[in-house]
């Protein structure tokens, strides 16, 4: 073991004597900081006022969350059901892209064709256009009281995701797949009993089917139920050559309702329509959604709050006899960063990692080629002879001090690219401090393990150049292909396999499934989970030294 | 001149790396045009001659590397001393190997980029077959690659050299595309190297920059690193 301490004490000694490669990791750690701080985003959270300030709804279990929708609601106390037949939606959905999908306004096909991804069905027309969004949402809601953010339990019929029953903003359940139309209308009922929601879906209205249920501890004995329609923010991803990005705006939904009863001990005909989340409220962030689009892409409409113009008069109640029709644009869901969402995640201002990628890269492959060059390589191992140790004791050293740097600039970066961001205006989605830990740890690892690659691939290939490049390519140009030129798909495949897998550990906001986002790298959001990231990004590195300590055992130095 | 060009022309066909370098740029270019080619179902309206050509945003890599060598070598093995010696005149040397470079890079790359158009051609379902785009590639790999060995002329040190010019090639458009304010974000994708060179390959309408302009904005980044390598090596130790 002693052994190993002098080596690594010698292989330390010469990467701190050497000039440029320590002004090249305090020069890399700079940059990080630099771009994190960058100034140029700029919003309007916050700048005109008190009121302008833009603070979202929090949700029962603390997130943020988007909580605005058409509601036609009455106060009912203990428990009791409720039954509504749904026979159909309508809608109208932003428009201004020249790739637009024609006509989703017959949600009868619920396979995909709301998938923001999807490509079927082309043509389009500018300005907006009919057509339900996806997660346009329209059914019963059972809430605490009408104020943002408070616990709820609903069963809805959605615009190409069919029955769904949600509750407490982050939870989705699955029911049928069937859209409701006036040809096949779909029965929805939500029944209470103590603390606990059911939700159950019918075709008839005689055979239920229960979708799930809910706990919610914190429903009062008397909540307001009834019916709700709400529409979120519609986004499509819009590629055209080097440029991708999204487009997309507010979208509104109608719903058409008949047969709304309730029963089983709640009683009342009062019904009583009403805006949740209507306009002078907060969450009208400005438009820093815009902030991550590459290549320019069209500003993807303010937020999903309320308080835009596109908006106003979104809203309303129509009833005719038995009939009614509800008319509402919002979401009830947790609030999600990038394009389709309302700020920008603390990921984005950690945009200058790639600068300090090269630099690790650079490092971590000169350390050892260098001495190929030099002849040092000889010197090296005739003082420590065991190869695969002195293999060991330079990975441990340029890995160390790439942790280090990667600490600090990250470290600095999270803190005050934050302050700086919020100071311009920008609202920056707050992450728990174990998330932040994560993306500044998660950077650290990034650049220690793209050093312990580079350095396996100049000790194998022995030139500097060469390595260096391989390096790049296989960590860098991933990403960059993925947010350029490639179609999502293919994007994700390749940043699953690649060693580029390792950003993952910068994701800084969750994704969620029922929120209609378009949930791109280039927003940070990124196919595996982060620790699966990490461990791609450390078995590419893992391979690369132990191919290289193969060939350093086998080969003449 | 003319013994300052046939010595580095020797000497570029005589290197072992060099001519697999070449392959490799010709190999990685067509397989990475192929692979986007395929993997992508183009929307109407996407810039589909650009999308053919993908692949030289991996052959640049290697034209980096390419050119950084060719000056690089010589300061790692101590090759330089000779070299000088035998060519006093140290501004004919770059200038030679300059020559050498955008000969050979505008050969290879000729047969790189006419691969990529035929596979592009081959998997692409309309018609990508536009003069302007593949002419203007071939002169981007070339202006990369001298790029590259004027860069590292500057710094005498080819790891380091090829470091700098894939930092500007590959991280200076994803800052840019991290830039929030669009007017700034224009001006950056005006002014890298990568970004305004690219835009000779766009048939699209919305442009930052003309094409030709766009290369022209990369000539002079290549002109600017030789003229301060030439400036450079007059003026130290080598």
């Amino acid at each position: 073991m002693n052994g190993f301490a002098n080596t690594l004490r010698a292989e330390w000694t010469k990467f701190r004597t050497v000039r440029g490669w320590v002004l090249a990791t305090v020069a890399a750690a700079g940059l990080i900081v630099a771009l994190g701080v960058m100034p140029g985003m700029e919003g309007t959270c916050g700048k005109h006022g008190l009121s302008s300030g833009c603070e979202l709804p929090l949700g029962p279990g603390g997130e943020e969350v988007t909580d605005s929708f058409t509601f036609l609601h009455q106060a009912l106390t203990g428990d009791g059901s409720i039954t509504v037949r749904v026979t159909g939606m309508t809608g109208i959905l932003p428009g201004g892209d020249p790739h637009g999908r024609g006509d989703t306004g017959d949600p009868n096909g619920p396979n995909g064709t709301g998938d923001p991804n999807s490509r079927s069905g082309r043509g389009g027309t500018d300005g907006p256009r009919h057509g339900v969004a996806p997660w346009a949402k329209a059914g019963l809601i059972v809430k605490a009281d009408t104020g943002q953010g408070s616990t709820y339990a609903a069963v809805m019929m959605t615009g190409a995701h069919g029955a769904r029953m949600q509750y407490d903003y982050t939870h989705d359940l699955a029911g049928g797949p069937d859209a409701a139309t006036a040809a096949h209308p779909r029965w929805l009922r939500l029944s209470r009993a103590g603390d606990t929601v059911t939700g159950a879906e019918s075709a008839d209205g005689v055979r239920w089917v229960t979708i799930g249920t809910a706990r919610l501890p914190g429903l009062p004995a008397t909540a307001q139920v009834g019916l709700f329609v709400t529409s979120p923010q519609y986004t499509e991803e819009v590629h055209a050559g080097l440029a991708s990005g999204a487009m997309g705006g507010p979208s509104q939904a109608t719903g058409t309702f008949d047969h709304l009863a309730t029963g089983d001990g709640w009683t009342g005909t009062a019904w009583q329509p009403d805006v949740i989340g209507a306009a002078g409220d907060p969450g009208a962030a400005g438009d820093p959604g815009a902030a991550g689009d590459p290549g320019g892409a069209d500003d993807p409409g303010g937020p999903g709050g309320s308080g835009d113009g596109p908006r106003s008069g979104a809203e309303g109640f129509e009833r005719d006899g038995d009939t009614m029709r509800l008319r509402g644009s919002g979401d009830i869901a947790p609030a999600v960063a990038g394009a389709a969402g309302l700020g920008v995640s603390i990921s984005q201002t950690l945009v200058g990692t790639f600068v300090g990628l090269i630099v690790a890269v650079v490092v971590g492959c000169v350390f050892v080629t260098a001495e190929y060059r030099r002849g040092l390589l000889r010197t090296t191992l005739l003082a420590s002879p065991g190869r695969v140790r002195v293999l060991a004791a330079k990975a441990a050293v340029v890995s160390g001090a790439m942790v280090v740097t990667g600490l600090t600039a990250a470290a600095a970066v999270v803190v005050l690219g934050q302050r700086v961001l919020r100071g311009n205006g920008v609202y920056v989605h707050p992450v728990p401090t174990l998330t932040e830990l994560r993306v500044v740890a998660g950077t650290a690892a990034l650049l220690a393990l793209a050093a312990i690659l580079a350095l396996g691939l100049g000790t194998l290939l022995r030139r500097g150049v060469t390595a260096i490049t391989a390096a790049v390519v296989l960590v860098v140009l991933p990403y960059l292909l993925a947010v350029t030129v490639l179609p999502i798909e293919a994007a994700r495949w390749l940043l699953r396999v690649t060693p580029a897998a390792g950003f993952a550990l910068q994701q800084a906001a969750p994704e969620y499934p029922q929120v209609a986002g378009l949930y791109t790298p280039a927003d940070g959001y990124f196919p595996l989970a982060p620790w699966a990231g990490l461990a791609v990004l450390a078995g590419w590195a893992a391979v690369a030294l132990a191919v290289a300590a193969v060939a350093l055992r086998r080969r003449d130095a | 001149m003319r013994n300052a060009l046939r010595a580095e022309w020797t000497k570029a066909c005589t290197s072992p790396g060099l001519p697999a370098l070449l392959a490799t740029m010709v190999v990685s270019m067509v397989a990475l045009s192929a692979a986007v080619a395929a993997a992508t179902d183009p929307l109407p309206g996407t810039d589909l001659p650009k999308l053919g050509l993908t692949g030289v945003l991996l052959g640049q890599a290697v034209v980096a590397v390419f050119g950084a060598l060719v000056m690089g070598d010589e300061y790692a093995t101590g090759l330089v001393t000779v070299t000088l010696t035998a060519v006093p005149r140290r501004s004919r040397v770059l200038a030679a190997k300059a020559v050498v470079v955008a000969g050979v890079l505008a050969a290879a790359a000729t047969i790189a980029v006419a691969g990529s158009v035929l596979v592009a051609r081959l998997l692409l379902p309309a018609d990508v077959v536009a003069a302007r785009p593949a002419v203007g590639s071939v002169l981007y790999l070339v202006l990369i690659g001298l790029l590259s060995l004027g860069i590292v002329t500057c710094v005498r040190s080819s790891a380091a050299g090829v470091g700098a010019v894939l930092a500007l090639l590959y991280v200076l458009p994803i800052v840019t595309a991290a830039v929030a304010d669009p007017a700034w974000q224009r001006h950056l994708r005006q002014i890298g190297p990568a970004s305004a060179g690219l835009a000779v390959q766009a048939t699209g309408a919305d442009l930052d920059i003309g094409p030709w302009k766009g290369l022209g904005v990369l000539a002079l980044w290549a002109a600017g690193a030789l003229l301060a390598g030439a400036a450079l090596l007059e003026r130290r130790d080598a």
